[in-house]
């Protein structure tokens, strides 16, 4: 869901979660179990439909309402939520799964394999039009739904039903990470109601899990109430979640500083630098999983991905000071990147071989870059530029970097800004950028807590070239083989192992440089309890108690 | 007056048709792809972005998805929007709280601008002059967003005396901040204004014959300066109820009232182009309604004016 991180603008963003300033698990004895939680939310962009639904305005909502065959832990880690049993094949290309017994919807309807192979298979038909169709491009049968003209009933035909329990699923290419996968949002069930009529189930949705939908009043707030027949695992602690549309973060940290609003997930530039030490609030403020990287496209004359154009990379990240750009900008609300996946991640690492190029060095970087010029000189009137947009409020940010590089390297820089997330958008898509010979900024919001959910989307060779989210353009075998490998190991400490080697690999061409994983922000008002993240960032909303 | 009033309404058509054409081709050339950016950062599918781009007729040419919309708005159909929710009850959502909003605010700006306005003209120079004209100088040069993210960080956050922002169901309290910090700006010009014409007038040779005659002091503030003063003032009131409504935009932001101004500036920013022409469409016909009325209140206020 989370897609629209670069776009870290007010309300469409998705960001996160937040680490802590205050631990508060008090449980007080006043807290009553059917207190409604009221949380910022903007007004879902979409109707509330899984597999359509890429922003948080819609996904958190989603979330809470729909079950997955799998739920991640506070680490990260998938546990069967709805499913029994996951069970691959030997190469890791087939998945046999059987759901639990006695889950229902709130109609009364019974959760049944069909519930999940027809609705993977309707969101995936382009016909059906849903931002999340490419969620489903695992799963044998993809591309064939993907032709005009489909019949918008057509079904994966990687998906076929053994019994009312029981379903097996055909993937394109050995994925051990496929039970990870299954916790993504649009991989929720659907009722047989939902094909009768979307567009009303899309109001007014029909769902299995800890919430119930109640009511959706548009611009004025989406309402739960917590389900009684949920047979998940989670202890649902409140009565019920309202998320109260706002357009406008600055006015919900109002709401929360004045007691009006419990919780929310963002927090406003212009409380940035104050927030934690806000006595009137319960702040937060941790590693989340959003990493933001600077992109320099494969192509950029002296930075290919050559003898020169390594060394030059690696000099332009030692001259990078992470930790003083988070004080110094961002009044510490970031976490520096270590390698190219964030804390949050299983499979996350401080020490991977080469990882010191992520570090601060001044002395090597101009020892590398002056070693480059030995084979290409720099023209010393050409500028190393990077583009941003501007309505992230990354224009600091970037000043900040580019600074850096410039008094390090002694070479002149300039950050370039892009006014709207939608043009940089359209100028990544064109690769405006590549042919300008620029370097751009590029953040990413994994959609499940694997490694695998950033390096695939960002680094893959298949991803490059207009087929993904590879906007540099990186291609190297090595990288792909290692990826591939990770895929089809055996378990997910084996392909965390892979993902890894895949990351060293990484180190060395730096197709992208990791500056700085985001950290989730929140607040909360003072008399709420169990104000904790989940991998995501987002509060762990079943908790929340008052 | 009939003739009068067909030619105004008729000059509307053209009106309408311009700036609806001008306000599509604006949006129309915003940088940036709306369907792309549907899909945030995450690889475009181009099967499912030809699908959105066919349904919201993206895929044609300018003047074609002009022309349609045209065609669409005559038979009241203004389309949906990418949220799937037809236009017309986004618009008809949004319009009653603005209406209130900017009601409230005109109401306290006309009352207290004119009241203030009175009181400064007729005591020209003294003490009270002195002090409302320094207050009245002072909120004009105070950029609308000062003043409301002051007023409600004092009197919401900190006092607790007012609600913070104006919530889901705004009622009369909720949105009385909202309303002052909105009709402070106009207040403050209505006030410069009433107070020149008052002054002005004050020393004007009708003046000095209605008092020679004996009339009371009220009755030569009341009939005579007053009614001629506010001439001017009105105006004014009547093409501000049209900003009132448009300019509400950063009020709105900052008291989260989900009106005319946030759709409208959420709208923008999603290239949503049928729904932005469509709230334009609407607050220009506010604001030539507006002119009219305030052309005809002319005829009111000076019986030397008459429209044939």
């Amino acid at each position: 869901m989370c897609v629209l991180v670069a776009s870290a603008c007010s309300a469409l963003l998705v960001l996160s979660g937040c680490g802590s300033a205050e631990n508060d698990s008090s449980h007080s004895s006043a807290a009553s179990s059917d207190a409604v939680i009221s949380i910022y939310g903007p007004e879902p962009a979409k109707p509330l439909i899984p597999s359509d639904t890429n922003e948080i305005g819609g996904g958190n909502p989603i979330e809470m309402m729909f079950s997955r065959l799998v739920r991640f832990d506070s680490k990260g880690k998938a546990v069967n939520e709805i499913a029994q049993d996951i069970k691959p094949n030997a190469d890791m290309t087939q998945y046999a799964i059987t759901i639990k017994p006695g889950w229902k919807f709130t109609d009364g309807s019974p959760v049944t394999s069909q519930s999940f192979t027809k609705a993977w298979s309707w969101g995936a038909n382009a016909a059906n039009a849903q931002l999340g169709s490419s969620s489903y491009n695992i799963i044998k049968g993809y591309d064939a739904l993907q032709n005009p003209g489909i019949d918008n009933n057509a079904q994966l035909e990687g998906l076929k039903v053994v019994d009312d329990r029981t379903f097996t699923v055909d993937l394109v290419a050995p994925s051990s990470t496929f039970p990870t996968v299954l916790g993504y949002t649009p991989y929720s069930p659907l009722p047989e109601v939902f094909y009768k009529d979307t567009k009303a189930f899309g109001e007014k949705p029909v769902t299995a899990g800890p919430y119930k939908f109640v009511s959706w009043e548009h611009n004025k707030f989406v309402k739960l109430a917590k389900d009684p027949n949920y047979k998940g695992g989670l202890t649902v602690k409140n009565g019920g979640l309202e998320f109260r549309s706002y357009s406008d973060t600055t006015a919900a940290y109002a709401d929360i500083q004045s007691g009006n609003l419990d919780v929310m997930d963002f927090i406003p530039t212009s409380a940035l630098k104050t927030f934690l030490t806000d006595s009137s609030i319960q702040a937060k403020s941790q590693a989340g999983p959003i990493v933001q990287y600077m992109v320099i496209p494969s192509a950029m004359p002296h930075f290919k991905e050559d003898e020169e154009g390594r060394l030059r990379r690696q000099a332009i990240s030692l001259s990078i000071n992470r930790q003083q750009l988070i004080d110094k900008v961002i009044g510490g609300t970031a976490t520096p990147a270590t390698d190219f996946i964030s804390p949050t991640i299983p499979g996350y690492s401080k020490n991977l071989k080469g990882s010191d190029v992520l570090k601060y060095d001044s002395a090597k970087a101009k020892e590398l870059w002056e070693k480059a010029n030995t084979i290409s000189p720099w023209d010393p009137n050409a500028s190393f530029t990077v583009a941003y947009n501007v309505d992230g409020g990354y224009k600091d940010i970037y000043d900040a970097i580019t600074n850096s590089i410039k008094n390090t390297l002694d070479i002149k820089t300039e950050a370039s800004p892009i006014p709207t997330f939608s043009e940089f958008n359209a100028n990544l898509a064109h690769r405006t950028f590549t042919q300008k010979g620029m370097a751009f900024r590029g953040g990413w919001q994994p959609d499940y807590p694997s490694p695998e959910a950033y390096l695939k989307p960002k680094f893959i060779s298949s991803a490059a070239d207009g087929h993904g989210a590879n906007y540099g353009d990186y291609k190297n075998s090595q990288a792909d083989e290692l990826l591939q490998e990770a895929s089809s190991a055996k378990s997910i400490d084996a392909s965390n192992k892979k993902f890894q080697e895949m990351q060293e690999v990484l180190l060395k061409d730096l197709p992208a440089i990791p500056i700085y994983c985001d950290n989730s922000k929140g607040a909360a008002s003072k008399q709420l309890h169990g104000f904790e993240f989940t991998w995501k960032g987002t509060p762990e909303y079943w908790n929340l108690s008052k | 007056m009939g003739k009068y009033l067909l030619r105004r309404i008729l000059q509307m058509i053209p009106v309408v048709l311009g700036t609806t054409l001008l306000i599509y081709a604006l949006v129309f050339a915003l940088p940036g792809d709306p369907v792309a950016a549907m899909f945030g950062d995450k690889p475009v599918n181009q099967a499912v972005a030809a699908q959105i781009r066919s349904e919201y007729n993206l895929d044609k040419p300018f003047i074609v998805q002009y022309f349609l919309f045209l065609k669409n708005a005559l038979t009241l159909n203004f389309g949906n929007t990418f949220a799937g929710q037809p236009v017309i009850s986004v618009i008809g959502r949004a319009f009653p709280v603005t209406i209130r909003l900017a009601l409230m605010a005109f109401v306290f700006e006309a009352i207290f601008g004119v009241l203030f306005g009175i009181i400064s003209g007729l005591n020209k120079g003294k003490w009270s002059d002195q002090i409302i004209l320094i207050l009245s100088l002072l909120l004009i040069s105070i950029p609308t967003f000062v003043t409301g993210f002051v007023m409600q960080f004092f009197f919401g956050v900190k006092w607790h005396i007012l609600p913070a922002t104006a919530g889901v169901d705004p009622g009369f309290i909720d949105l009385l901040m909202p309303a002052i910090v909105l009709g402070s700006v106009s207040m403050a010009s209505i006030i410069r204004l009433t107070r020149t014409e008052i002054s002005t007038n004050i020393s004007e040779d009708y003046v000095r014959t209605a008092r020679a005659k004996g009339m009371s002091n009220f009755q030569v503030t009341v009939r005579h300066i007053l009614r001629n003063s506010l001439i001017p003032v009105v105006t004014y009131l009547g093409a501000d109820i049209g900003a009132l409504m448009g300019g509400a935009m950063i009020t709105e932001r900052i008291f989260n009232i989900q009106g005319v101004g946030n759709t409208l500036y959420q709208a923008i920013l999603r290239g949503e182009g049928t729904l932005v022409v469509s709230i334009v469409t609407i607050m220009v016909m506010i604001f030539v309604v507006c002119s009219l009325v305030v052309d005809l209140l002319y005829a009111v206020l000076d019986p030397r004016i008459r429209y044939a």
